[in-house]
């Protein structure tokens, strides 16, 4: 069964449960090692994103007034990172109502380069991308969705062994050893929703 | 943990409640031009560079209180903490632009870079031409000015490029006052307490008591280590001599000061820390040109304290001298 535009809206009606669900955990983590916002931005982008993207005719409009929901909706900086990759998707869906399943890894591959070109973030930095690259790696050597899942389940946990060099944590030098970044956990929080639809 | 307590209606509307009651409050200094977009209802005209700043609620009075005649032209507004969306910033920028650019600023956070370099590119298609100047003024945030945190010296540093703006000169020499003011503004802080967002209304931070963070953001990052809490002298000395040592002021220059409360720290607390920068000034040799004590940089409930010295040079302190007119802070 193709990747559809239905489908496509129930994706984004998961992941705002989802986000919704993990919020104080995210925040949590995030309080540790910066400003404690990350569940809060996470839950009101995917809340905001999930209500703009029902009855669009195609994937690609639904992408793209997903981004500018998450974008409004949260500024911040998974707002733009975000916006990016699901920008970044919408042209890899193309105006079409329906994908077949087999490309939609393409999708994840897609994000992970939008949010990289945002961001200006390499692997290794203790960010998002540490979740989102090896997930796209998987990804483009044609991987299962459970062994993408799994690619960015690893990668997130490798970031506690991380010091951050980017972003809000990146102050802190050696005290951001030991906790993993909210960033690379929510990701793949969405890896894993994406891939309970699409695989 | 019980929830901390707030006098809230609904934390995911806290923002746009506050938004609210600011309009309500100050109908002669701001009006809204867009959603999260706030101007100033004198100060913006034809031929005058427009300065628009930005960031994160929870700051209060920074950064929207700092908008009116002779500071800034507006002001866009992010949710709790969190930089604002690109479309505010560019909104306030169309609404008080007058033909001579705009310059934003704003606190050196990734989120707002990201945010405001995508309103810079939004503007530019509109052919309007916006530069940036990032405050970097947190002394305990990195050895590398580049990639320090804008924090509380923002009050001077928006205010010097305010008066440049509103004294008719052009983009060019308010952006070069605007680095230099950043350039020779220094802070650093203590934390005594955490805050609570107001959507999970949860401590955003565990400091145990008897203790006190050095060097802590105005967001609860933490800072520079972890020791227990020391008198407001001991702390007051610890602060100034990181700041007099980087400033390397010679004896006879003018400062201008800021003892800041991070929200919940009381004058009381302020005034005594400050009788000892006043001491400790005095000995360096020298100047207050003029002091700021109270809240103007905060960080919600937050208990904890910042000092800021600008380095004035004669072109600052006509700046800072310039007459202001804002809602929440006033100057001649």
């Amino acid at each position: 069964m193709d990747f559809t535009t239905e489908t496509c809206t129930q994706l984004f009606q998961a992941l705002a449960i989802r986000m919704a669900a993990e919020r104080d955990a995210l925040c949590a983590l995030d309080g540790l090692i910066g400003d404690a916002d990350h569940g809060i931005a996470m839950e009101q982008g995917m809340q905001a994103a999930a209500a703009a993207v029902a009855t669009l005719p195609t994937l690609q409009d639904q992408f793209n007034a997903a981004a500018k929901a998450f974008l409004n909706a949260v500024g911040a900086s998974s707002g733009p990172l975000y916006a990016t990759a699901l920008m970044r998707a919408a042209k890899t869906a193309g105006p079409r109502a329906a994908m077949p399943r087999a490309e939609t890894p393409g999708l994840i591959i897609a994000m992970a380069e939008g949010i990289a070109h945002r961001g200006k973030a390499e692997p290794g930095q203790k960010t998002m991308i540490d979740a989102w690259y090896p997930a796209a790696e998987a990804a483009k050597s044609g991987a299962s969705w459970p062994d993408i899942v799994a690619a960015a389940q690893a990668g997130a946990d490798g970031t506690a062994q991380m010091q951050a060099t980017l972003g809000r944590a990146a102050r802190l030098g050696a005290r951001s050893l030991g906790h993993k970044d909210p960033g690379a956990v929510s990701a793949c929080v969405i890896i894993e929703e994406c891939a309970k639809i699409l695989g | 943990m019980a929830p901390t307590q707030k006098l809230i209606n609904d934390g995911n509307r806290a923002v746009d409640e506050m938004l609210v009651g600011v309009l309500a409050a100050h109908p002669n200094h701001l009006t809204l031009a867009a959603p999260r977009a706030i101007v100033a209802k004198h100060g913006p005209r034809p031929g005058k560079v427009a300065l628009v700043i930005g960031g994160g609620s929870g700051h209060e009075p920074t950064f929207l209180g700092f908008v009116g005649k002779g500071l800034a032209d507006a002001v866009a507004v992010g949710n709790v903490f969190a930089s604002p969306p690109p479309q505010p910033a560019v909104d306030a920028a169309l609404a008080t632009h007058g033909g001579a650019g705009v310059l934003f600023m704003y606190g050196n956070y990734a989120g707002d870079v990201m945010n405001f370099d995508m309103a810079s590119e939004m503007l530019e298609m509109e052919g309007i031409e916006a530069r940036t100047v990032l405050t970097t003024d947190d002394i305990a945030s990195s050895s590398d000015r580049l990639k320090r945190r804008g924090v509380a010296g923002n009050v001077f540093i928006f205010k010097c490029a305010g008066a440049a703006a509103d004294l008719m000169l052009p983009l060019a020499e308010v952006e070069r006052i605007a680095r230099n003011a950043n350039a020779r503004t220094y802070t650093m802080g203590v934390a005594l307490s955490a805050c609570s967002l107001p959507q999970t209304r949860r401590l955003n931070f565990d400091l145990p008591a008897g203790e006190m963070e050095i060097g802590m953001g105005i967001h609860g990052e933490p800072g520079i280590r972890r020791g227990p809490l020391k008198s407001a002298n001991d702390v007051a000395d610890e602060i100034m001599d990181a700041i007099l040592m980087e400033m390397a002021a010679p004896a006879g220059s003018k400062v201008a000061v800021l003892m800041n409360s991070l929200g919940s720290t009381p004058l009381m607390e302020l005034y005594i820390l400050y009788a000892r920068v006043a001491e400790r000034l005095g000995q360096a040799g020298l100047t207050v040109h003029s002091a700021l004590v109270g809240p103007y940089c905060t960080s919600m409930e937050m208990a904890g304290a910042s000092i800021t010295l600008m380095h004035l040079d004669d072109e600052l302190t006509k700046m800072l001298d310039h007459p202001c007119d804002c809602a929440m802070f006033r100057v001649g």
